[in-house]
């Protein structure tokens, strides 16, 4: 343990004392573990999303994506396939196939692109080399409605959003600004729908939401998760610690109370806000028995919906929705880089989900 | 975005405004509350009820007006069964076997989910280095959607994949995962146990910080071992957390359904349906749509978390009060 | 500018009366301090002046118009308040600024009438900080201005200065007197500090429990205190206080000691148990005084002494005395008190028995 600089020093030392214990081992054991299981099938997905249908198909699968290399011969329009010939007169070249069929295969050297020689094709191998092949991502957009699942998703993200944060911002300040009667009477009933979670609803909300006619409709996924108690008492439990005297001070000013709510309140929420508003995009964002049930069009569907109904289908094509799930992904995680801090203290307070 | 709702809170001002004039300061809290008691009201209070009528009436229309009342037909349909830990004797055999999948699923994955939380978060509550970025790693898993989850774990499990290919290597051979019942069902038990642990170990992970230095080094200068300080000091004073992951582990195992939907579709056979999928494919999937059937399963389970929920909150009291 | 009346004013949360019916008149352009200990109130009471704490009975009058009815907002006044409660989310200016844009002053308007208040108050320097950035006196100022830049008809302050420390109270009391000067409007300040109230007013109105215990000037309160309460609390140190009787024209202290009463001011029955109360610095020290005390401790401050001592039945006793006084622990000392200095309240009552 000499040597504290370079990787291992780093990783090895322990805080405050010298030498590793067993039982540090043991916890840099499991650490290490954890970083293998909860990073590594995501880092599988991502790298897979770069591979083409031939190295997809491919067992066992390489770790990193693979692409043959072409070669450009004089007098071919496309580049041709580049293989080793590993036996024969041509042993050690690289040529390019031009046709193959049957066990045999047509190849030129590019030294001589006149002269195509017949092999048979156990005595070619390929030439690879390390390639991300981007086909899977372009293909999302022309194969399939891509755009208009993302515009769907992101609508709706946004739209939810927020109209909760307004409409629960508004009720948690009703209840902790405000003596009236009946506040504690509304605060169990926010309590209440605590115990009222969608999916025991599922039946009745159906009836609602079609009789609003809001099924297969955007609206009818944005609407009925616009009031939750988790909001409402994530953002009661940080007004009531703004003073009451500068609500006084405001209304000395002659501000109105509504004014007071948007100039006063709202901004001095600003965290809690913040919060909750990552809550709220995650939420929606990753929402799916409720848009399962409420958009039936596939015109309408969200990339949650999207997902899961392409795997579904019989002939599972992986290339396209391997891309589609790291795209999925990418907007939670870009979030999730930035605001690190403020998820996990928000998901802590809240109970989470 | 400052542009847009600047206006917008103008224009909001006038009626409310008039509203504060009209009702006094106080009363116009109510004015404030109304958008969010119409959405409860409508969206989890009104539908309570409804359900209630849904239950027990019959028939595959989803209008009230157009639905015979049946009583508790619906609920003898659920309930009828000659032995109910065996469902091949029920007469609704794919509900019982929901329970019955959805019971042992919750009760695995609620004792793994707070054994590996509780284990992660003790270690991560040590001496450890880049304590932030560990944290993380166990954490993101959260955020990810129940779909995106369900495919990168059918990616890597499927025939060809690559667990399958480390086995091959290894010589052990591979195995059709998601095609035997068991193995399915444990790996759906791996799955959300791995995208959720993250959430509990944070919070476990907060009430060991909330922990006050000194009863350790109090333990420490009265000479106590490093396990027993674990099992004497830290374990008692996290009892009250432990507590309210396991319940909300267990409300969150109930409800269980997308990503496991997302993951095998319920099968092989019925080996992964949960009630919540049940509620599901008879209300919404499945012809005819059985809506009194959902209804009435709902009701059960709307039971079953409501003693989950009052549970969580004397938990959280608590919590807070030791 | 604007008199302020009280009539009959009370305040009660439920079955607690927190106000029991209080009748005040400030005149226009008066500085006006409620003073009294914690609970007595006086916060409330101003609060209910200001519209933002509902009355439950009898008429709050500012000007000439009953103001029950009429919101906070709308009543034309100022507040400063104890926490200061400036918006934090918002600049020094913004703060200032904010009163005005909310009854549509047009914004060159507001522009000039916030820089030439932040001047006069000397912050127009730190006019586009924020709140957090500022010191405890600088925060004090930008409230004062923003109850300023209103041009209220009536200033009302919430024990504005209970958050500074000793010496810049002491400053900023002088500067709001001189705000006082200059404005010349009515104002209503909230303190617990017997000094501040002393210092500032025109007019103190002493509050305990609820009701007013007296109202007049300054120096009217410490001369002719109504009541043993209002004795006790203005001045400082605090009153001396000896029981006793009056035994034909002297007075029989609980100390066993005699004194002879001043032949006039004072009105009493025979028999009656009264309480004697002089201020430290009316008592004098001299061979002739009737009553004996035992020093306990001495305090010299140089140009002051205090000296603080045991009275024959145990109770405590004060003397301020001008200069060098010297007095040895456990020494005796004979003192009296000048027959025109000294004050007699009913025991039983708490009133004085003053007749002039």
């Amino acid at each position: 343990m000499a040597d504290r600089s370079g990787v291992t020093g780093f990783l090895t030392a322990t805080r405050g004392r010298g030498r590793l214990h067993w039982t540090d081992w043991v916890s840099y054991g499991y650490l290490f573990l954890g970083v293998f299981l909860m990073f590594g099938p995501v880092v599988w997905l991502v790298l897979s999303s770069f591979k083409d249908q031939n190295e997809l198909d491919r067992f066992p699968p390489r770790f990193l994506p693979y692409a043959q290399e072409v070669l450009t011969v004089p007098g071919y329009d496309d580049p041709l396939p580049a293989f080793t010939v590993t036996e024969g007169d041509l042993a050690g070249q690289v040529v390019g196939q031009t046709r193959r069929a049957a066990g045999r295969a047509e190849v030129v050297s590019p030294d001589a692109p006149e002269d195509r020689v017949r092999l048979t094709t156990d005595m070619l191998q390929p030439v690879e080399g390390v390639a991300f092949a981007t086909d899977n991502y372009t293909q999302l957009f022309a194969r399939f409605d891509f755009l208009r699942y993302f515009w769907n998703s992101t609508f709706i993200t946004i739209a939810a959003t927020v109209i909760m944060l307004l409409v629960n911002a508004m009720a948690a300040f009703a209840l902790s600004k405000y003596q009236f009667r009946g506040r504690n009477a509304v605060l169990l009933i926010v309590i209440g729908t605590l115990m009222i979670p969608q999916t025991v609803v599922l039946v009745p909300l159906f009836l609602i939401v079609t009789k609003l006619g809001m099924f297969n409709s955007l609206w009818g996924v944005i609407i009925p998760g616009a009031a939750t108690p988790t909001g409402v008492f994530l953002l009661r439990q940080y007004m009531i610690t703004i003073p009451d005297e500068i609500l006084d001070a405001a209304r000395m000013d002659k501000a109105s109370e509504w004014k007071i709510f948007w100039r006063i309140i709202l901004p001095l929420s600003a965290p809690a806000i913040a919060v909750l508003a990552i809550l709220a995009i995650m939420w929606r964002w990753n929402d799916f028995l409720w848009p399962l049930i409420v958009l039936t069009r596939t015109e309408n569907f969200t990339l949650q919906l999207a997902l899961n109904s392409f795997q579904g289908e019989l002939q599972t094509d992986w290339p396209s929705l391997l891309a589609m799930t790291v795209l999925t992904l990418l907007p939670i995680a870009a979030v999730f880089m930035f605001l690190q801090k403020y998820i996990a203290t928000g998901i802590a307070s809240t109970g989470g989900k | 975005m400052l542009a847009v709702i600047t206006p917008l809170m103008r224009i909001i001002e006038i009626p409310m405004l008039a509203l504060q004039r009209l009702l006094g300061i106080n009363r116009l809290a109510w004015a404030f509350l109304l958008p969010n008691l119409i959405l409860f009201g409508l969206f989890a209070f009104l539908p309570v009820i409804l359900n209630v009528f849904y239950a027990t009436s019959g028939s595959d229309n989803v209008l009230l007006q157009n639905r015979p009342f049946v009583g508790g037909q619906n609920f003898g349909q659920l309930l009828d069964c000659g032995n109910y830990i065996d469902a091949n004797s029920c007469r609704e055999d794919k509900f019982w076997r929901a329970v019955w999948n959805t019971v042992t699923f919750v009760t695995l994955q609620a004792g793994f989910m707070v054994g590996f939380a509780l284990l992660t978060a003790v270690i991560l509550n040590g001496r450890i280095r880049a304590r932030g970025f560990f944290r993380s790693v166990f954490f993101f898993p959260v955020l990810l959607s129940p779909v995106v989850v369900a495919l990168i774990w059918k990616w890597i499990l499927q025939r060809e994949g690559v667990l399958n290919a480390f086995l091959d290597w290894t010589g052990l051979g591979g195995i059709n995962w998601l095609v035997d019942a068991q193995w399915a069902f444990g790996w759906s038990v791996f799955i959300s146990v791995w995208a959720h642990m993250g959430f509990y170990t944070l919070i476990l992970l907060a009430g060991l910080q909330a922990i006050p230095r000194d009863v350790y080094e109090a333990a420490t200068m009265d000479g106590a071992s490093g396990w027993r300080t674990f099992r004497r000091i830290t374990l008692p004073l996290l009892a009250p957390t432990m507590l309210v992951v396991l319940v909300l582990a267990l409300i969150r195992g109930v409800q269980t359904f997308d990503e496991i939907y997302a993951f095998t579709g319920g099968g092989p056979g019925t080996a992964t349906t949960f009630i919540i999928q049940y509620i599901y494919e008879r209300g919404f999937a499945g012809a005819p749509r059985l809506f009194g059937l959902a209804a009435a399963a709902s009701l059960l389970v709307a039971g079953v978390l409501v003693v989950l929920t009052l549970a969580q909150l004397w938990a959280n009291r608590r919590n807070v009060d030791g | 500018m604007a008199r302020v009346e009280l009539r009959r004013v009370r305040k009660s949360y439920g079955e607690v009366e927190v106000i029991k019916g209080i009748d005040l008149d400030v005149q226009q352009g008066e500085f006006c301090v409620f003073v009294g200990p914690s609970g007595c109130g006086k916060s409330t009471l101003l609060r209910m002046i200001s519209g933002l704490e509902p009355i439950s009975d009898g008429d709050v009058v500012i000007g000439d118009e009953v103001v029950n009815d009429i919101p906070a907002a709308d009543r034309g006044l100022a507040m400063v308040f104890q926490s200061y409660a400036l918006y934090p989310h918002m600049s020094v200016r913004q703060n200032l600024s904010f009163g005005l844009e909310n009854i549509n002053t047009p914004k060159a308007e507001i522009r000039a009438k916030v820089d030439q208040v932040a001047k006069m108050l000397q912050i127009d320097t730190l006019l586009d900080r924020r709140p957090k950035d500022l010191s405890g006196g600088q925060r004090q100022r930008v409230a004062i201005g923003r109850a300023v830049v209103r041009e209220p008809r009536v200033f009302l302050f919430d024990e504005p200065l209970s958050n500074l420390d000793a010496e810049l109270r002491v400053e900023m009391r002088k500067e709001i007197t001189g705000l006082h000067r200059r404005l010349e409007n009515t104002m209503i300040y909230v303190t617990h500090d017997q000094v501040e109230a002393m210092t500032m007013a025109d007019k103190i109105a002493v509050l305990r429990l609820g009701e007013l215990e007296q109202f007049g000037k300054p120096l009217d309160l410490y001369n002719r205190p109504r009541n043993l309460f209002v004795a006790g609390f203005i001045g400082s140190p605090k009153m001396n206080f000896v029981a006793g009787r009056i035994d034909g024209d002297t007075l029989a202290l609980d100390t066993g000691e005699r004194m002879s009463l001043p032949a006039t001011g004072f009105r009493y029955q025979p028999g009656q148990a009264v309480t004697l109360g002089i201020r430290p610095n009316h008592v004098t020290v001299g061979d002739d005084g009737p009553i004996r005390m035992t020093v306990a401790s001495v305090e010299q401050l140089g140009g002051e002494s205090y000296i603080y001592g045991t009275l024959g039945n145990g109770g405590a006793i004060a003397l301020h005395l001008p200069g060098q006084a010297g007095a040895g622990t456990g020494e005796v000392l004979t003192i009296g008190a000048d027959p025109a200095q000294i004050h007699l309240f009913d025991t039983e009552s708490g009133l004085s028995l003053r007749t002039d």
